[in-house]
């Protein structure tokens, strides 16, 4: 049978494991929107709170995904409604997805949505 | 290496089944592609457990998410060659794997979410088996290494 792992995984060192830091820089109507670490089920909503208070009068869009180590379905639901916004409004680009990212956009069908650069 | 995980199937448990899956998978050198791949897996199935799987039906039997919890486990079986993860849940009997897989050709316009997580399940693996069986969803997740 499997051994039962009761260690405890929340423990606080690896809080900021599971973290998303979001750093974003405006100006006039463009907007850059840095991503570290993890959009997941967890922070995805941080990231549309904050898309949804600076994205008005925004023609230019970048979310820069260099740091970005991992995103899931709830990740790709919050970039998609940003595009849709900005469908609207202007521009959004996807810069430097690591490896691992840009293949879920991939498969996914999302490298044909974003512009990704 | 077998080790099982086991907690209510509520979404505040996220962090600690995906801190007990990826501290297992770097004891087995999984690379950084695949350990990505394997979390995905893991996020999406737990997540679809936490909404659905113990949540009241609606009159059309069909679960309300977020009403209701309970337990669920997950086993990790890591031998030479592959990782198999199995999640075991008492909920709403439910096979994922009938859902029809989401257009990923359409325009951001006429794209729906719903679906696509049990699909990047599906992409990311190389074989999903569902079963249910003792009054058990169990769903199978086999990844070679």
């Amino acid at each position: 049978m499997f051994d039962l792992d009761l260690r405890d995984y929340s423990k606080e060192n690896e809080e900021e494991y599971f973290m998303l830091s979001i750093k974003d820089e405006k100006n006039g109507g463009d907007l850059i929107i840095e991503l570290e670490g993890r959009l997941d089920t967890t922070t995805a909503n941080q990231l549309e709170e904050r898309v949804n208070a600076v994205i008005d009068g925004v023609t230019n869009l970048t979310f820069n995904l260099k740091n970005l180590e991992y995103i899931s379905s709830a990740g790709l639901r919050v970039l998609l409604s940003a595009q849709k916004i900005m469908n609207k409004q202007g521009e959004m680009v996807v810069s430097h997805p690591t490896e691992e990212v840009q293949e879920i956009f991939e498969v996914t069908g999302f490298s044909d949505i974003f512009t990704i650069q | 290496m077998k080790k099982t995980f086991e907690c209510e199937a509520k979404l505040e448990n996220l962090e600690k089944i995906m801190g007990f899956v990826e501290s297992n998978l770097e004891a087995i050198n999984c690379n950084m592609a695949c350990s990505m791949q394997i979390s995905l897996a893991v996020e999406e199935v737990f997540v679809n457990i936490a909404h659905y799987a113990y949540g009241k039906l609606d009159e059309d039997g069909v679960p309300i998410p977020d009403t209701g919890s309970g337990p669920m486990s997950l086993g990790l079986e890591a031998e030479e060659g592959s990782v198999t993860l199995t999640f075991t849940d008492e909920g709403t009997p439910y096979n994922p794997l009938e859902r029809e897989d989401p257009d990923i050709t359409l325009s951001a316009e006429e794209r729906q979410i719903g679906g696509l997580g049990i699909f990047m399940v599906k992409k990311s693996m190389d074989n999903v088996i569902y079963e249910y069986k003792n009054g058990k969803n169990v769903l199978t997740l086999i990844k070679q290494v």
